[in-house]
């Protein structure tokens, strides 16, 4: 892969089968992962049915999200008196611990003030001081589903994280970015908590999305990082900050609490789950547990015994930016090659990606770039067009709306890297042994390594 | 203009809600204002696409930023036998610059893309808020693009502030009178012909529907818009009688087709076996009044008496399983009172329906069917629902996917019907349908196990006798 063609925006006028979602959609899930949080649109109330709609449909889970339910009036006239009020009732209603507002273009076209009205508000509003409020500018016509999930993050990191005297030399932050499903949260969790240290992940979506039983009504998240462990991030002895769009807000952090910060790109594979778990023993003073050194263990099992399916595999990734760099970079790792990366929105890691095109785009470029591939990697949205090509799809990152347990997949740490690993590679195992049982030809063409898809090629 | 067209829409003579109120009360309009902060729905846009997206053939173009589409494409159940295009999503995906420097040239471009790669028969642009706000006017880039590349290119002006998804739907029916139909005319017409209104054709309905026509001799000339295509749509005008399915959301389409071209429309359902014989037996009826062969009224009443003697006879089974069920029934207007009659007759009992977007007729007219006890709940809120469900005053709930969780997080059956709902619900085989699926959720075994308590809780004492 000497030459990389790289296409940093499209060139069509009508994006077709977008692989982009907006801002505040992003903003709203970063929100859901905060304990007894309800998000709020300051928008039209559509924006919100949207959203709420996909949500919905990914995790299967109630997905608490309001709106200030702007229409042509209120948003010639200015927003706050909606905003104001939105906010008032679902205190009355639901008494959240926190609020979490996200703009949308309507909002941002009109331009309103959200810093100005921040102050206004809790001038106006000294009853409800004790509700955190957390306002992020998520306008739908800049960036996409990841940057705002980033600006939301920020926010919250900006508005409620203190400095703190002393340092727990057991708490850890971690900064965890949209790319990690609630499963992942959890398994990095787990990992963190097996060297003793107590982690605070912001955002938490392993306590809330992850398929909870409430003993009874809640119209706010259930589950998630506190409040209050959020104002107690400064306290901690260092911030694991993971993927490229959760950068910003770790620079905040730091910056506001002199907590040292560690920047991951990706946690999926040996090398990356290697220098993660270094960096523990290092924080910890411990030695790995026993347990995490047979999970390393187990990868390379399945890396030796899945790479005769990866070689030379031809694959086509499509996904958020810092989701999509963590697969290609996987893929690749196991002696794939990915023909083309094609990611919703520009980001930085698009400059360190290798691919033979990496391109801003949607679902219909990855159609045209993925005629001769083996494999797509995509969100559910990817299924027409793989359907067209005729080309098998992989289901990753978000809305996976026609799989079970969407959330729930493990895709970080030696055990998640094990499962993905061996997820694609048995798609390519299927195909194999369908080829083999077509023609009984075990001729060169079938690249199975002599007899280990299980033909009897020896 | 915009404007106009909204006031044009709140005056629908047709409307019943409408009929029962003063001068004052129709200026103000349907749409009610919405609470901050306690608002729950789809905007004008998102009407506006329901109506027009089962147009299967044609292509349906986006003028806003990503998130109006881009959360929200190929999420809907509407079937086409044919063309697929109606799920490829497009979009103008508007960027900053776009916001300050307007969108109308990349909207052209965007059409012309589409009209060069895809060759549609029709080209439908939807207005949304951010371009509404900037001044972009699709109508004349729609009106430059139709002369340019020679292809119907329609401007949906529905912007989602402007109000309601059922606002949305009635300004889509607007642009379908004032662009669409009319402008074809049908190789050949037959005095059978008819159209029918808001039916889209989700998880395939109109095809349990379409084979009793056919049978019967009537010709489906049009239907708007389930597994439409765009000539057909074009050439409504040529029916002999028109069917109103969700008459709240199309009313205005019926009226003025009636009024311009003079075709009898009336309002009719296809859930529930008698709302389905009525509307078979009506359209028949109409359509010999207007000159159709006698005979059609002979056939349409054989097909009935033999779908109805089969429908009961599929239901029997039912019957014992269903005694004593109890069923929380939550969907929108004319849905709810043909739901009601159905159910019932196969053995279930209805405890209540919402009837937030009925109108005045459809309640009295469940109040007379059902007695003055019989719940008509307005604007219920989750939380009592939820706790309806939590004291086990119903078996299952039936509502549409948002509201699904209520149920199943208080571990009470729950059954989808509204759009995105997999199974087709209409007709004689669509009753049946429905009480398969109600029978298949209550007998599921999982039920007793989710209710246990956890091994850590404190269970019956019986617990530990009871492992096996």
């Amino acid at each position: 892969m000497s030459h990389i063609q790289r296409f940093p925006s499209s060139a069509k006028a009508a994006s077709t089968n977008p692989l982009k979602m907006s801002q505040p959609l992003g903003a709203a899930l970063a929100y859901l992962g905060v304990d007894r949080c309800l998000p709020l649109f300051h928008g039209s109330q559509g924006c919100t049915a949207f959203g709420l709609v996909l949500l919905v449909r990914h995790f299967r889970e109630a997905i608490p999200l309001q709106t200030t339910a702007m229409d042509q009036v209120s948003t010639i006239l200015g927003g706050y008196d909606n905003l104001e009020q939105a906010i008032r009732t679902i205190v009355e209603r639901n008494k959240p611990a926190m609020i979490g507002v996200a703009t949308t273009g309507v909002t941002e076209t009109k331009g309103e003030d959200m810093g100005g009205q921040y102050t206004l508000f809790r001038q106006r509003n000294p009853d409800i001081a004790d509700t955190a409020l957390v306002f992020a500018n998520t306008p739908d016509f800049a960036g996409g589903f990841e940057d705002g999930f980033a600006a939301a993050v920020t926010a919250i990191v900006e508005r409620l994280v203190e400095p703190s005297p002393v340092c727990i030399p057991t708490q850890v932050n971690v900064l965890a970015g949209s790319h990690l499903s609630p499963g992942d949260v959890e398994e990095l969790r787990d990992i963190i908590e097996g060297f003793g240290l107590s982690p605070i992940l912001l955002p938490d979506l392993s306590l809330s999305m992850a398929g909870r039983q409430p003993s009874g009504f809640t119209a706010t998240s259930l589950g998630g990082v506190t409040v209050d462990q959020i104002r107690a991030m400064g306290a901690s002895a260092a911030t694991i900050v993971v993927g490229e769009h959760m950068r910003v807000a770790g620079n905040a952090l730091e910056l506001k609490t002199d907590v040292p910060s560690h920047f991951f790109s990706r946690l999926t594979g040996l090398e990356a789950t290697d220098k993660l778990v270094r960096l523990l023993m290092e924080l910890s003073g411990r030695p790995a547990p026993a347990r995490l050194r047979r999970q390393r263990e187990s990868l390379v099992d399945a890396m030796l015994d899945g790479h005769f399916f990866y070689s030379r595999k031809r694959i086509a990734v499509a996904l958020e930016p810092d989701l999509l760099y963590a697969v290609a970079g996987f893929l690749a790792d196991l002696g794939a090659e990915v023909v083309a990366a094609v990611s919703p929105t520009q980001s930085p890691v698009l400059e360190r990606l290798k691919a033979a095109t990496v391109m801003v785009g949607d679902h219909s470029d990855v159609e045209t770039l993925a005629r001769d591939a083996d494999l797509i990697v995509s969100n559910s949205h990817g299924r027409q067009g793989a359907a067209r090509i005729g080309v098998p799809l992989h289901r990753m990152g978000l809305p996976m709306f026609d799989r079970l347990g969407a959330g729930l997949r493990v895709q970080v740490g030696y055990r998640g890297s094990r499962e993905l690993l061996c997820d694609i590679g048995n798609l390519f195992l299927a195909r194999e042994m369908e080829h083999g049982s077509e023609t009984h030809d075990h001729g060169e063409a079938h690249g199975c390594g002599g007899g280990s898809c299980g033909c009897n090629a020896v | 203009m915009l404007q106009d067209k909204i006031q044009d829409v709140f005056n629908e003579p047709g409307c019943t809600t409408n009929q029962a109120k003063s001068a004052k009360e129709k200026k103000k309009g349907c749409t009610k204002s919405l609470k901050p902060g306690a608002a729950a729905g789809g905007c004008a846009y998102d009407g506006a696409m329901i109506v027009l997206q089962p147009i299967a053939d044609a292509a349906h173009l986006v003028h806003g930023p990503i998130a109006c589409l881009g959360n929200a494409w190929d999420n809907r159940g509407t079937r086409s036998s044919g063309s697929q295009l109606y799920r490829t999503g497009f979009t103008t995906d508007l960027s900053e610059l776009d916001v300050i420097g307007g969108g109308e040239k990349k909207l052209y471009r965007a059409i012309k893309e589409i009209v060069q790669q895809y060759d549609p028969p029709a080209v439908f642009v939807y207005q949304t808020c951010v371009p509404a706000m900037t001044g972009d006017d699709i109508a004349a880039v729609c009106r430059f693009a139709s002369q340019k590349l020679g292809k119907p290119v329609i401007p949906v002006d529905a912007p989602g502030f402007v109000g309601s998804k059922n606002l949305g739907n009635k300004l889509a029916g607007e642009a379908l009178l004032e662009h669409v139909i009319g402008t074809v005319e049908p190789d050949h017409t037959t005095p059978t012909d008819i159209c029918i209104i808001g039916e889209y054709n989700l998880a395939g309905e109109l095809w349990l529907v379409k084979p009793l026509l056919d049978e019967i001799g009537i010709r489906l000339l049009s239907c708007i818009s389930g597994d439409g295509r765009y000539r057909e749509v074009a050439q409504a005008h040529r029916a002999r009688v028109t069917m109103m399915v969700c008459s709240q959301a199309l009313v205005n389409v019926g009226r003025k087709m009636e009024e311009r071209y003079g075709i009898p429309y009336f309002e009719g359902s296809f859930y529930g076996v008698s709302d389905m014989s009525d509307s078979l037996r009506t359209m028949a009826r109409m359509l010999v009044e207007r000159g159709a062969d006698r005979g059609l009224i002979d056939r349409a009443e054989g097909v009935i008496a033999r779908e109805e003697s089969r429908v009961w006879r599929r239901l029997e089974p039912y019957k014992p399983r269903f005694e004593g069920k109890r069923v929380l029934l939550f969907t929108g207007g004319v849905k709810s009172w043909s739901m009601v009659s159905a159910l019932e007759g196969a053995g279930l009992t209805i405890l209540g329906t919402s009837t937030k977007k009925s109108t005045r007729e459809d309640k009295e007219r469940i109040k007379k069917m059902k007695g003055e006890e019989f719940h008509q709940w307005d604007d219920l809120k989750p939380r009592d629902i939820h706790k309806m469900l939590v004291d086990d005053q119903a078996d299952i709930m039936m509502s549409g996917g948002r509201s699904q969780f209520i149920s199943l997080k208080a571990k009470v059956p729950w059954l989808d019907i509204n759009q995105e709902r997999h199974h087709a619900y209409a007709g004689y085989d669509g009753i049946v349908n429905l009480c398969e699926e109600i029978d298949k959720t209550l007998s599921n075994p999982i039920w007793r196990q989710v209710r246990r308590p956890a091994p850590w809780e404190s269970g019956p004492s019986s617990t530990l006798l009871a492992a096996e």
